[in-house]
């Protein structure tokens, strides 16, 4: 895990800020078109909030559909980030370099995409403020703390309060190399931003304690987010096929599943883009690979245990949703699209280590993770909540509308440009984490008749 | 007598490091010695002091004051409206629990980060002696020494091998 060449530090300062001190001619087309989409999006929001739900394909009893599909699609994305990031560092792996912060940029919007999709399903988005946050002390109306609706909002704001310091801390040494290279309004922004920062010893032993320390901090936080998605399906006494106890373990893997495979993709993008080769190599998106095989079998193996744990109850309710998840269409072609998507087709490409180094293998393998994580949310909460038994004059479908499709498609048009726009102000690869690898690096050692990079990190 | 600082440029960490010994063998106080870089060199690599600090407090206080919040925040809203439900008590334990549990971790989080900036003495409203070659992989070497001793300061940088050497003014 130790290929690349070393790189000198005005190299790593001119490589890694050409995103942010020159702009490419591809850049605002790119922008521009995303940011259409997104407008075209909130258009769409707008006559729906004006119009009412009735516009979507929501009806009883699915009440739940495509939103909140896209709403757990997306918090299972931004688990990517800080689990990498945190396990990586906390594991001192040297082919985490390049990606963390990727990783955490993506885990912010992630969070900020998933959040506005319950907003808007509420269909009326401003009376959320009254039932989620405490402030009504005039009318003596204060949330449930009971429900899991409450304990959703408050574990990811307080993910997205802690990833979005995590990244700020890891910014504050990237900042200052961007005030010594900027001028005029930019240059006032950035050392702001910098706080005075010198790189002393002081200040270097300090922000490598935070990294560890607010690692340590941040994933248990992690953990407990996905863990409470899960119990807003848990705990929902009407729909019965929700009650596997397996569900929080379940939900956290596959977040894990398709937010690593989402960062390995957008890591390949940036190097594409960005002409990143020198840091962003075939050994990181290798090691990234390896990992899933890893991620998605346990993945794999908390679904499995999930349908059976279902079916070997015999309960009726159980049998009617994994009827219509395995067998009656067209929830039964979905099923089998998200199970190879999922796993077996990433799975049987990431065993080789030249599947592992093709980029374009890797990416498609990454797409085909994300869109069976997607249709998995999907069937677990559809046919969940189409649970057909009891009285038949409840039996529904769901057929999303038009304006649902606009609005998921959308999302990933604004994760991409907030992506961009943040590529474009600040720097997307950590150039001290990059530099401090270069110094390690820079030592070898000889071992027989090979010479290896002495690579070592004192906490 | 006042002291000024003066700050040596370095291309080599072993040039560098060799200075820091030269300026401490010649009577400069460890405490009037920094050493500026781009990248965390691993812990002593100059020879620098070691820098103690407070960190790991941060977390706990931070962690107790988030958890009383929470706490607070949630029994006091249900005691505000007593709704028995199940026949339940009204202060729930397993409901209190998770947004406690988010609020100890919040609390935590922020009051490490508060303690990270707090500890490295940021932000620093005014600007010491700096160059921004530092950032290009220089190593800075800054002393704090007296008025009359930055003419001999400024040879042992020199005869260590700095690349340049700056005073204020």
């Amino acid at each position: 895990m130790q290929e690349g060449r070393v790189l000198s530090a005005e190299q790593v300062n001119r490589d890694l800020l050409r995103s942010i001190l020159e702009t490419p001619k591809w850049f605002w087309p790119v922008v521009g078109v995303l940011g259409l989409i997104v407008l075209i999006a909130a258009i769409i929001i707008g006559y729906m909030i004006n119009r009412g739900l009735g516009i979507t394909g929501l009806n009883r009893p699915i009440f739940w559909g495509f939103f909140i599909t896209n709403f757990v699609f997306w918090i299972g994305i931004s688990h990517a980030g800080v689990m990498l990031s945190a396990i990586l560092r906390l594991a001192k792996a040297e082919w985490r370099r390049p990606a963390t912060r990727a990783a955490e940029v993506l885990t912010i919007f992630s969070l900020m995409t998933a959040m506005i999709m319950p907003i808007i399903h509420t269909g009326r988005p401003w009376r959320i403020l009254y039932w989620a946050f405490p402030y009504d002390f005039a009318r003596g109306i204060w949330p449930n703390v009971r429900t899991p609706l409450i304990w959703d909002p408050s574990a990811i704001l307080t993910y997205l309060t802690s990833s979005t310091l995590f990244v700020l801390i890891a910014l504050i040494p990237d900042f200052a190399v961007l005030r010594d290279r900027t001028t005029g309004i930019s240059h006032r922004i950035y050392a702001l931003l910098a706080m005075g920062w010198e790189g002393n010893a002081r200040q270097w032993k300090l922000q490598i304690i935070a990294g560890v320390l607010l690692s340590a901090l941040i994933l248990p936080v992690f953990v407990s987010v996905h863990s409470i998605v899960s119990w807003d399906f848990g705990m929902a006494v009407a729909a019965k096929s929700w009650h596997s106890t397996v569900f929080a373990p379940y939900f956290v893997v596959g977040a894990v599943h398709s937010g690593v495979s989402a960062v390995a993709f957008v890591l390949i993008l940036l190097r594409w883009m960005y002409g990143w080769q020198d840091y962003i190599r075939h050994e990181h998106i290798d090691g990234l690979g390896r990992l899933l095989v890893v991620v998605a079998t346990g993945w794999f193996y908390f679904f499995v245990m999930e349908v059976i744990f279902g079916i070997y109850g015999r309960e009726a309710d159980e049998i009617a949703v994994r009827s219509l998840q395995f067998i009656q269409e067209p929830f039964q072609a979905w099923t089998i699209i998200f199970i190879v998507t999922t796993y077996f087709i990433p799975v049987a490409l990431w065993l080789t280590r030249r599947a592992r180094r093709n980029l374009w293998i890797m990416s498609a393998a990454c797409i085909s993770v994300n869109i069976g994580m997607w249709l998995e949310r999907y069937l677990i909460i559809v046919p969940g909540l189409a649970n057909r038994t009891g009285f038949t004059f409840s039996w529904n479908s769901y057929v999303p509308s038009v304006y649902e499709a606009i609005i998921v498609g959308a999302t990933f048009a604004f994760v991409s440009m907030l992506l961009l726009l943040f590529s474009r102000v600040f720097p997307l690869v950590p150039l001290y984490d990059i530099k401090e690898g270069d110094i390690l690096k820079n030592e070898s050692v000889k071992i027989g008749r090979r010479v290896v990079p002495a690579t070592f990190r004192e906490d | 007598m006042a002291k000024s600082p003066i700050l040596g440029l370095f291309k080599d960490a072993n040039a560098a490091a060799d200075a820091g010994d030269a300026l401490k063998s010649s009577g400069v106080s460890e405490n009037d010695i920094d050493f500026l870089t781009d990248a965390p060199y691993p812990e002593g690599a100059f020879g620098e002091r070691e820098e103690k600090h407070r960190l790991y407090l941060f977390p706990f206080i931070g962690a107790t004051l988030g958890l009383s919040a929470a706490i607070l925040l949630t029994s006091m809203t249900q005691l505000a409206y007593p709704l028995v439900t199940g026949g339940k008590p009204i202060l729930a334990l397993p409901a209190m629990a998770v947004v406690s549990y988010e609020g100890t971790m919040l609390g935590a989080i922020l009051f490490t980060c508060l303690g990270v900036i707090f500890e490295s003495r940021l932000p620093k409203l005014k600007s010491g002696l700096y160059d921004t070659r530092i950032t290009e992989g220089y190593i800075g070497v800054l002393a704090s020494v007296e008025d009359g001793d930055l003419d001999q300061t400024r040879g042992i940088l020199n005869q260590a091998g700095a690349d340049d050497v700056k005073t204020e003014g």
